[in-house]
This record gives structure tokens, sequence and C-alpha cells, in this order.
């Protein structure tokens, strides 16, 4: 049954209002695309602040990104930015950050695109230790294509894919990070924006493979469908639940309905990165034999 | 480290001379995924990118491989993956990205039987149409077809020029025989050119990345760091690189993707004319199909038959303007190819009917014997006469 629908009036534009960090923002290209209440433009604001903190100069980071609403965040940063294929943002960012290795190189993308349909490149990329951050915005669904269920939405809660309640058991994704070898393993709601921030200084500091989880609501599809209200409703029932336990095992953190939400560090280890280990290995073990070949006559 | 290009006389089969014609070529970084039959440039380069201070990176996949090489190139490097016809379908998807954020690359797929698994070790030449048709969307294509190992190291030198020249992914398309075959192949230094990349002409702020040149070709590539801050996306987009979702910047975009192929088409198309002065019948074929084609031009003309032959080096773009001038003038065109008819649906659509066409399908597995060829000539001279 169709309702009328009712015009909104249109919000107040404060013309004069500027973002302290919009020096790492492609200002042209505002307003951003994602929806009232959303995560994201926290987790953007989180990673400008860092970026600030880290006194990184615009040239000296890039940003690459799959397919999704958090794919759209390489487009709002006045950064090198590349926005990939569905799933691919890892390996096009492997392949930036062995050609540019003094370079900072960071993924941001969401769960759907770095676990479903990227879930192989991620697991390949940590164990090889590619000097990477990856920032992962979960918002537990498929947004931008309305509200399907993906590798992380809890078991019952709804999707427009999973009108029952879903049906599959979602990824761990810190323990997924840590069991694959990821170097720097965290996980915040974008209600943590301080520690956020300072997890993707730490991780953006720390050489080789770094993982942050950024739990964000999703007022259109997730929180509206399974009944979690707007988005500072939304955003209310993550903290109340959450729970920091720096250092917890990460097998532990795992998110089902009702479950307590652990945040925190949970990993932070030292390993060689790719490219130490390929020049170790290279040094110590070249052996090249010239072939036999002789002038052209 | 060792020199790039090692000149000298050597041994070496089609895979190793591609390997050594995409380090003389200036790569520096090669990321692929173990398939019969490419395995061989992979090992090759997995010996000689490290001696050059470039990287080889083995992949989990070869989505991640034609991703990956993406990165490396705005990053800065020359790049290159190689694959076979399984591999190469898993390709296709990053190729589309390739072309439309226009970065150059080098892509070389050593045909086998297809498909699906098909004939892991046997030849086959049934790629042809997914080379220029296989990611979804218009856009043109650069195919190059070598015939010999000397020629798979050259082709793959000028696949790396091509892609700098033109801005987008190159492929090489060989197969398992070439691949295989081990044949003198001589490196001279003197006989090599190479195409550096181009930098952007413009200070950042004055820069779009997308801007093309009169030849519809963006001019200059900014590298990550150059304090260019470029976007590129997947998504259409305008000269600045951002997105713009609508019919016009599509229209705009496509078309030049697709036209500054056409248009420089002369520049690109290579092809070795053998004899086709007093031609009556014209062999068109490629890679390895060529070399048995010439067994059989010399048999057929043996036997007193006016034969000559168009080898197509570049299949895509085809050679158009020649197959049309051809076509006014020869009783017809004979094409063998180790796939059931594919580049000779483009020999039919030039020739008009104007010439009689004639394909000599291979299923694969194996090469064509060239008496299945001369009479597949005789038999278009005799029902011209």
């Amino acid at each position: 049954m169709l309702r009328k629908s009712t015009v909104l009036p249109q919000p107040e534009l404060l013309t004069e209002a500027v973002h302290p960090m919009r020096r790492y923002l492609r200002t042209d290209r505002l307003p951003h695309i994602w929806c009232s209440g959303c995560g994201l433009g926290t987790a953007l604001s989180c990673f400008t602040f860092a970026l600030d903190e880290l006194r990184l100069e615009e040239q000296d980071v890039a940003v690459v990104s799959g397919i999704g609403c958090t794919g759209r965040i390489a487009g709002y940063l006045n950064l090198d930015s590349y926005h990939t294929t569905h799933g691919r943002a890892i390996p096009f960012a492997t392949g930036l950050a062995v050609a540019q290795p003094e370079k900072k190189v960071v993924v941001f993308s969401g769960d759907g695109d770095l676990f479903a349909i990227g879930g192989n490149h991620f697991i390949h990329a940590a164990r090889r230790n590619i000097d990477l951050s990856v920032f992962c915005v979960n918002n537990f669904n498929y947004g931008m294509t309305g509200g399907q269920f993906g590798p992380t939405t809890p078991i019952g809660a709804l999707g427009t894919t999973a009108p029952y309640g879903n049906y599959e058991n979602p990824f761990n994704l810190p323990y997924l990070a840590a069991s694959s070898g990821a170097v720097y393993v965290a996980r915040w709601t974008t209600l943590d924006v301080r520690r956020l921030k300072q997890s993707m200084i730490e991780a953006i500091e720390k050489p080789g493979f770094t993982f942050v989880e950024i739990i964000s609501p999703c007022p259109t599809n997730y929180g509206r469908r399974n009944r979690l209200g707007d988005g500072l409703n939304e955003m209310r029932y993550y903290a109340e639940r959450s729970i920091i336990q720096h250092g917890a095992d990460p097998k532990k953190a795992n998110l089902y309905p009702g479950s307590d939400i652990v945040v925190g560090r949970f990993v932070e280890e030292e390993r060689p990165t790719f490219l130490e280990q390929y020049k170790a290995q290279i040094v110590e073990k070249q052996h090249f034999r010239p072939p036999n070949g002789k002038e052209p006559s | 480290m060792t020199e790039r290009i090692l000149a000298g006389q050597y041994f070496m089969n089609g895979d190793e001379a591609c390997a050594e014609g995409a380090v003389a070529a200036g790569c520096g970084l090669f990321a692929g995924y173990p398939i019969t039959p490419q395995s061989e440039i992979a090992e090759r380069i997995a010996i000689r990118l490290p001696q050059v201070g470039g990287v080889f990176i083995q992949m989990e996949d070869e989505i991640s491989s034609m991703a990956t090489i993406l990165g490396g190139t705005w990053g800065g490097l020359k790049t290159m993956t190689a694959t076979s016809g399984p591999g190469f379908s898993l390709m296709v998807e990053n190729f589309g990205l390739g072309v439309m954020t226009e970065t150059p690359c080098v892509v070389v797929n050593i045909q086998r039987g297809g498909p699906s698994t098909g004939l892991p070790t046997l030849v086959g030449q049934a790629d042809m149409m997914q080379a220029r048709w296989g990611s979804h969307g218009d856009y043109g294509v650069i195919a190059l077809s070598p015939c010999s190992p000397q020629e798979s190291f050259e082709l793959t030198i000028k696949a790396f020029n091509l892609a700098e020249r033109y801005r987008l992914p190159v492929l090489v398309m060989s197969d398992e025989v070439v691949g295989h075959m081990y044949e003198r192949v001589v490196i001279d230094p003197a006989r090599i050119e190479i195409v550096e990349r181009r930098a952007p002409h413009l200070p950042p702020d004055e820069f779009l990345l997308y801007q093309p040149g009169e030849d519809l070709v963006p001019q200059g590539l900014p590298i990550f760091g150059d304090g260019y801050r470029v976007h590129v996306t997947g998504l259409t987009h305008d000269e600045r690189g951002y997105p713009v979702i609508d019919a016009e910047t599509q229209h705009r975009l496509v078309t030049r993707l697709k036209e500054k192929i056409v248009r420089n088409a002369d520049d690109i198309i290579e092809v070795e004319e053998i004899d086709l002065d007093e031609a009556e019948v014209v062999l068109v074929a490629y890679g390895i199909s060529a070399r048995t084609s010439l067994g059989a031009l010399r048999d057929a003309q043996a036997k007193g038959l006016r034969v000559g032959m168009l080898r197509l080096i570049t299949v895509w773009p085809f050679p158009e303007k020649i197959i049309r001038s051809l076509a006014d003038r020869v009783a017809g065109f004979v094409v063998p190819e180790i796939n059931l008819g594919q580049i000779v649906l483009e020999v039919e659509r030039l020739a008009c009917g104007k010439a009689a066409v004639r394909s000599v399908p291979h299923a694969g597995g194996d090469i064509h014997r060239p008496e299945q060829i001369v009479s597949a000539i005789e038999e278009v001279v005799r029902d011209a006469s």
C-alpha cells in the first residue's frame, strides 16, 4: 500500500563552515553520497585527523578502495586515490606498495568487498605481510546494493536476501586477520573516534600488514531492517555493548546477536615485511649463471 | 646486478624469450599465477627481475595478478603478467579496469585448447575473440601475435612500447607451440627501441588526468607521490578523473577509448606481406598457424598456384584496409587458425563478398598439416575458375 510521501524542508546549509582537515579532502566533490546517520563520514574524518597527527604530506600516502559505500572514500580524499574493482583493492594496493616502498598505502573498504569477493586477497596479503594498512568499515550488510546479508551479518539478522533471518555464520574479522598473519589488529566502533584515530596512526606507522575493523551504523539498510532505530540509536546500541579489552584473544571477539562487542587493540607483533624478506633472500641466495651467450655477428 | 638486455645469441623457447623481452623493455614488476603452458615465463622472470632490481610476485590467482600490475603501474613501474586460457578468463575483469583507467601494462596469453580446463599442455588459438571482447563494455584493444621465439622477444618489447604510447593493457596472444618451441634468438641492443612513460606535461594545478591530446591519448601519467593527487576510478569519469554518472560523459569517454585505437590504427598495425603482388589466393594467418601456412604456401607455389600470405603480427586492431584492398583484386582468402573460425569472421566482414573466404578450422591440440591448407587453396582456385 502506497502512502503519500511528505516533502521534508531543505536543511539549512552552513556556507561558512569548513572542515578542519580540508587539506586532505576533495572539497569540490562534497557533499558526499552517504546517508545521514552512516558511520563513514566519521571514519573518514578520523583518518584525516590521523594523517594530520602523523604529519604526513598529501603526496606521501595513497588510498585504495574497492566497490560499495566505503569504496567511495577514495574519491573524497585529496590524495593519490584509486577506486578499483569489487574486491580487488588489496591486490591493486599490493602493486602500488611494492612500487613505492617508502610511502604509505592504505586500503579503505567495506566488509563485503574485503571479506566476500575479496576474502582470498585479504588472507594472502596478510600471509605475505605486504606493507599495507587495511581499514574495514563493517556495517554488517551490503548497503549500496540495498541491504543484502553479507559475510559479517550476525546469525538471525534480517537482510533483503535474508528475509527470514540470516542463516550463515559470519566471519570474526580480528580472528581472521590475526590467524592470517596481520602484525597489528584492532577493532573500534565509529563512536570511539579518538581511539579509532589512534589505532589508525599505529597501523599506518607500523611496517607490514595491519588491520583495523571499524564497526559502523547503517541506519538506512541494516539498522532500520533490524529495529536498531536511526543512526544515533544504532550508535547507542553499540556503545552500550562495547567493552574495551586490549590484548584480548581475537578468537573470543566474535559477534552474535545480543553479544558484547569486544573492542581494542588485539594484536601487535613484529615480523619482516614482504619486501624485507624478498630482499634478504635475493641478497643471500642469488646464484645467477649468465647464459652462454656471445655477441651477435 | 646484471644487464637488462642480455646481448648475444641464444637457444631458447618462446616463453623464455618473452620473459627476456619484458626485462629488456624495462619491466619492474611481474605478478602471475602458475599455469601451463606459460610457466616458463614466470620461472625465467623470477630469476631475472631480482637481478635488475625488479619485483617478481606470485599471486593467489590471476584476478589479483592483473590487479597488482595495475597498481604497480600507477606506482611508477612497467608491469606485466602472463597466463593461459583459464587464467585469462579470470584476468578480463581487471583488464577492463586497465582499459577504463588507461593503465599501461602487458598481458601475455600462451593459448592452449579450451573451453574450460580443455587441453592444458596442447595448443589452441581460440582466445582471439576473447582478447577482443573479453571484458564487458565497449573499448579498443591492441593484440600482437608472435610466430617464433625471436618474435616473442621482439613483440613483448613492442607490447610494452605500445602500452606506454596508447595508455592501455596490451595483449601478446602467443600459443603453446610458439611458447615451447626452441629456436635461435638474437638479442641485439642496437635493434631494441624502448618507449618510456610520458610524465605529465603540466604542473599539478593545471593538469587534467584524462585530457586527451590530438591523438585521443591522455597526456602523461602521474605516479603515486608525484604530487598530482590523482583520482583513478573504474567508474565513468570526466577529464579530471572524477566519477560522473550520465550518458553524455559515458559517450565521450567510451567513444574515445575505442577511437584512440581506431584513429591510430595505421601506426599500430604491423603485418608481413609475402608474395602478395601476384597472388590469386591469400593466406591470412598468425602465430604458429602462420608457420604451418608458410610451408603450405611453398608447397602450393611448387604446384604452380599463385599464392601469397598476409601474416598478422598485429591481430587487434584488425588490418582492415589491407584486407579490403586485397578483396578487390584476389580470388579468395584462406584462413587457417587453431579454432573453429574466429579471425576468419573479420576477413569475411571486410571481403564483403568480393572475394571467396575459406576457413581452415582446427579444434586444437595439434597444428594444421600443410596439406589441409594446400587443399583449401586448391578449392578456392577451382571455385574461382
